[in-house]
């Protein structure tokens, strides 16, 4: 590819999109309003997933040992239950520090506990989480096996009725998310095709004066790729906006509530928006010009 | 330069377009190609400028099989083809500087060579003052000169001509054949399919009449039609 090459693409697809104003706006407005919808979905799901992930992970396995289990064998019982596979943190939680647990939950009334010091009631106990909430039952169930395990406790029914609805929720959001990719590809590509509809004469004579069939496309391909982009772009920044300008509002009025503003998440969503507008602009134009190029 | 063996073109509806037509065109020839329409011109030009492939036979350019040709190489015959058309076909977003400057545009030519070819070739078609000028500007006379010029700029070696004077009054029509006489003296080839008897008549060049697909005469300093 020569530079005259190069630079006429460039000059080519910059003035196509100048030429052709109605048309770029209405693939712009078409790739931003898609992309727009499809944005807040991706970070509703995102959400969804955090916020299951937050409960699952609070999750956790008491396992309870039977009184008078020595000191000396607890660092051996932790390692174990450490190897169980599907372990993800074994927490050792002596009956002193469970009992200083209980007052701190109570609070200013903490002194009711007073005369327990003496004569504490509590066991030693693990606290355990899993890597994934569905194998807690199961997990519990091996731990229950252990020798020296007095009792294992966990959210029975609780857990597999979370487990259940989280992951019909995650199920939910990738569904509607792939539904949405699809329809945004479908809309995009047809205002794509228009335009390329509105050329085919320019196409045409194109071809009949011995253009090869990459001369043809590739403005149109650049083109596609940078009516794509920019309506990502604005896509993107508004979604951006949106997104914190709600966050705020939902962290100030509903506190117990915790959006995800991790700029890290947010940068993944919107590179997403603008690689998804790229991508459907360059394939859009390929796609839509082959007709034209039987050959 | 041109050899046409046998060449039957059906097409998919079942037409018989062409029937075992077979010709050969001279390096330097200037061909009428006469009939009435559906009589198989446009599809002979079409094959010739491989726009359609024969359904049986061979057409060689130059001796190559144009039939054979590749995809990607196709675009490579075209360039050695200029094509006119009685509805011009020019861009109307382009002036006509830039119409002419497109044709060399695809074959990747340099700024220089276009800077250089362009007015050389207006001024050839007498339309050297009006570059600037865009094609709903231009009278149809002008428009088919621009468009002889998009087809000479790259100095093809064949120039085919389907009806260019269709659309064109007889006094615009006269002015177009001179310069078609003229591109013809600097040995470039040119097939003009037409209708217009006078030009035919009085030009005394190689006429192909073609009817139902075949040709029925092909004589030296021929006529529209033989009987008279």
């Amino acid at each position: 590819m020569s530079f005259n090459t190069l630079a006429y693409y460039w000059r080519e697809a910059i003035n196509s999109i100048f030429r052709n104003t109605w048309l770029s706006i209405a693939s712009v407005g078409t790739v931003s309003v898609s992309l727009l919808i499809l944005g807040f979905f991706a970070l509703a799901a995102v959400n969804v997933r955090e916020f299951t992930q937050g409960i699952e992970s609070g999750l956790e396995i008491r396992v309870y040992l039977k009184d008078g289990t020595p000191r000396e064998n607890i660092n051996g019982m932790q390692a174990q239950i450490a190897g169980v596979p599907g372990v993800s943190l074994v927490d050792f939680v002596s009956r002193e520090q469970a009992l200083e647990e209980m007052k701190n939950n109570f609070g200013d009334r903490g002194d009711i506990l007073e005369g327990l010091d003496k004569d504490n009631p509590l066991p030693d106990s693990f606290r355990v989480r899993a890597e994934n909430a569905d194998s807690i039952p199961g997990l519990a169930g091996q731990l229950m096996t252990l020798s020296g395990v007095e009792q294992v406790i966990y959210g029975h029914g609780l857990v597999e009725k979370l487990v259940s609805v989280t992951r019909w929720a995650r199920l939910a959001g990738a569904i509607i998310l792939g539904f949405l990719s699809l329809a945004a590809v479908f809309l995009i590509s047809t205002t794509i095709r228009m335009s390329v509809f509105a050329r085919r004469k320019e196409i045409g004579i194109m071809v009949l004066l011995g253009a090869t069939n990459w001369f043809v496309r590739f403005p149109y391909v650049m083109e596609g790729m940078m009516l794509g982009l920019v309506g990502a772009a604005m896509a993107g920044a508004v979604v951006y906006a949106g997104y914190m300008s709600l966050a705020g509002h939902i962290t100030q009025t509903l506190p117990f509530i915790h959006p995800v503003t991790d700029q890290q998440v947010l940068l993944q969503v919107m590179g997403g928006i603008l690689g998804i507008g790229l991508l459907i602009g360059a394939l859009g134009s390929s796609f839509s010009i082959r007709k034209y190029l039987k050959t | 330069m041109i050899n046409l063996y046998n060449v039957t073109k059906v097409y998919t509806n079942g037409a018989k377009a062409l029937n075992d037509v077979s010709l050969t065109i001279q390096k330097g020839d200037f061909v009428f190609l006469v009939g009435p329409s559906g009589a198989g011109k446009t599809t002979l030009i079409k094959i010739i400028f491989r726009e359609e492939t024969p359904t049986r036979g061979q057409v060689l350019f130059y001796g190559k099989n144009i039939s054979r040709l590749k995809g990607r190489e196709i675009p490579y015959l075209r360039r050695k083809i200029g094509m006119v058309f009685q509805d011009f076909r020019l861009l109307p977003q382009k002036s006509v500087y830039e119409n002419v400057a497109f044709a060399l545009e695809v074959t990747g030519a340099s700024g220089k060579i276009i800077r250089a070819r362009v007015p050389e070739v207006l001024q050839q078609v007498g339309l050297a003052e009006k570059s600037r000028m865009f094609p709903s500007q231009l009278s149809g006379g002008e428009q088919q000169r621009v468009s002889i010029a998009r087809a000479i700029v790259n100095k093809p070696a064949l120039l085919i001509a389907d009806e260019p004077t269709g659309n064109l009054d007889p006094d615009t029509s006269w002015g177009l054949m001179n310069l078609l006489s003229d591109i013809n003296k600097t040995d470039t080839t040119i097939i003009m399919a037409t209708h217009a008897r006078e030009i035919v008549d009085s030009m005394k060049r190689r006429v192909i009449a073609m009817s139902d697909g075949r040709i029925s005469r092909d004589e030296e300093s021929g006529v529209y039609s033989s009987e008279l």
